[in-house]
């Protein structure tokens, strides 16, 4: 046990890719915000759904046809409680994050802006929150406004929130973790400032809801959009949860099979929310493996791995910083979520991530697909150290040896 | 190859004290480019007289790949022929592709980058002063090329 309350070493042992030496070293995996692995009960509860329960979801009238819809929508149903929802028709499944702020940009909001509409977007966001929301802005004439970062890579808020937004604000889009610079952010104080001048709030949930509880009401989220890689489950899987009357708003974006209520030649009618936005066949067994990656996650507690998290945080910024790296993002880890964004000495993160590479030592080199925080510090990259409730301080300890390592190749 | 071997001498060399590492004002070819994956950039300047490269220079940000490539390069290409340049790039990418075996007498240098062949991610590092250089000399004739994207 660390002094978090989770045992480690017992999760370490679920986890069979630990498992794995490189160059006769052990894996040191310190890139779980890029995706996490998957424990044991997550591999085998997608397996077992192919060897035993595989048929077409919402399809076949028969007992095993029966088991696999059943298997999805119960699924679904845990999936939503977990994340704070307790009804299952709130939960749209997507391939993760990118396709359900897609979902929300095409199918909400493009059908609603206008000329002189504003969507408001911060500088941390990713660029799966920023892109789909310049095609909305180039649509439909709306303009994007952006919150700046301080230096401490914090939102650049006034002390009024309300003076973020105006009564053409249509959308604030903001992520409640940013994988770039690991800062949570206020997303419930910012929500309630929109809400009061109409707005429809979209959060980013990438990286909060594989290591924070989430309520999604409690955040003040009208649409959530989270991936089920990140968060131990199987590519593919994750999804958006938005409020009742929000989805019922949304105009569907992909037409298929299974998303209609009936065809006639010109024109069709649509199924029930959320099946309406889930045209051909979904991604089943990977959905019924993120069920069992909540119910993993549910058994730690995901108090306990946040307060995990944060101890990892606290230390790597810590050993980093004497180690000579400059740390991007905020000093306390009660703001840190567990990803530390840094540049060590004068070596470019992509010889630093190779370099480390060599002693098995994993952590992602680049802008992350956040170039927007690469510019505002000035930086074409960065390198990032991020982690998950396999990680060990012992890790950290590997890293900072590791760097040392390409401190001397690189004499600097 | 080991990895201490790509970072052999000669990379750190080029990558501390990079070679025609400057502006070039005037110059009748530019351009410049990034690697999106990595942010890395190079800007090439080059003048030709009688067709054949009268002077070249880059600058950039980037990894000691990136850099180091691009002031090899420089000192390859400088006083050669258009052809034979535009020449060598092809050459260096088969050699980036894994596809000919590269000699100290074609190649000089550059042989120092074989061992980036092993990591496929960062060809693109390698290769990106190379299709700067050829954008640069090909790009219409134009006086200026200049592309960021």
């Amino acid at each position: 046990m660390d002094g978090t309350g989770l045992d480690v070493e017992r999760i370490r042992a679920d986890f069979p890719i630990l498992t794995r030496m490189f160059g006769g070293k052990p894996l040191v995996y310190l890139d779980s915000a890029a995706t996490s692995h998957k424990p044991v009960q997550v591999i085998e509860a997608e397996a077992d759904f192919y060897r035993l329960h595989n048929a077409n979801a919402h399809r076949g009238i028969y007992a095993l046809g029966e088991e696999a819809t059943q298997a999805f929508e119960d699924a679904r149903g845990a999936i939503a409680r977990f994340l704070g929802a307790s009804d299952p028709a709130r939960l749209v499944f997507t391939r993760g994050t990118t396709e359900a702020i897609n979902l929300v940009a095409l199918g909400w909001a493009r059908p609603r802006l206008g000329p002189g509409d504003e969507i408001v977007l911060t500088e941390m966001e990713h660029h799966s929150n920023i892109v789909p929301w310049q095609m909305a802005a180039k649509a439909t004439g709306a303009t994007l406004r952006y919150v700046g970062l301080t230096e401490d890579g914090m939102l650049d808020l006034p002390p009024d929130l309300s003076d973020l937004f105006t009564e053409r604000t249509k959308v604030l889009a903001v992520t409640a973790i940013s994988n770039a610079l690991g800062t949570i952010n206020p997303v419930r104080a910012l929500a309630d400032a929109a809400h009061s001048v109409g707005a429809v709030v979209v959060v980013d949930g990438a990286q909060a809801a594989p290591q924070t509880p989430i309520d999604v009401d409690a955040l003040g989220a009208d649409f959530f959009a989270f991936s089920g890689h990140k968060m131990l489950g199987p590519t593919a899987s994750g999804g958006l949860i938005g409020t009742r009357e929000r989805l019922e708003e949304t105009e569907p974006v992909i037409g298929g099979g299974d998303m209609i209520r009936e065809v006639f030649h010109d024109h069709s009618t649509w199924n029930d929310v959320p099946f309406r936005f889930e045209a051909g066949t979904m991604q089943v067994a990977q959905q019924v493996g993120l069920a069992a990656a909540v119910a993993y996650l549910e058994a730690l507690g995901m108090d306990a791995v946040r307060a995990h998290e944060a101890e990892l945080t606290r230390y790597a910024i810590d050993r980093l910083e004497a180690a000579g790296a400059r740390v991007f993002g905020p000093e306390s880890t009660t703001v840190h979520g567990g990803a530390v964004s840094f540049w060590y000495r004068d070596v470019h993160p992509h010889d630093l991530a190779q370099i480390l590479g060599e002693d098995a030592v994993c952590i992602r080199a680049g802008h992350h697909c956040a170039q927007l925080v690469m510019r505002r510090y000035g930086t074409p990259a960065t390198s990032r150290a991020s982690f998950s409730i396999y990680n060990t301080v012992e890790e950290i300890d590997l890293l900072v040896e590791a760097l040392a390592r390409a401190g001397e190749v690189f004499a600097v | 190859m080991a990895l201490d071997e790509i970072y052999k001498e000669v990379i750190l060399d080029h990558y501390k004290s990079p070679r025609n590492k400057r502006e070039l004002p005037g110059a009748a070819h530019t351009c410049t480019r990034n690697n999106p994956l990595c942010g890395d950039e190079i800007g090439v300047s080059a003048n030709v007289v009688d067709g054949r490269i009268s002077e070249v220079t880059f600058q950039g940000a980037g990894c000691s790949i990136s850099q180091s490539s691009a002031s090899m390069m420089t000192e390859s290409v400088n006083g050669t022929p258009v052809e034979e340049a535009l020449g060598l790039a092809a050459d260096f990418r088969s050699m980036m592709a894994g596809e000919v075996e590269p000699t100290e007498e074609r190649f000089g240098d550059l042989v120092a980058l074989k061992g980036v062949v092993q990591y496929p991610i960062r060809i693109k590092c390698a290769v990106l002063a190379w299709d700067v250089l050829q954008e640069a000399l090909t790009g219409g004739g134009e006086a200026s090329t200049a592309q960021s994207h």
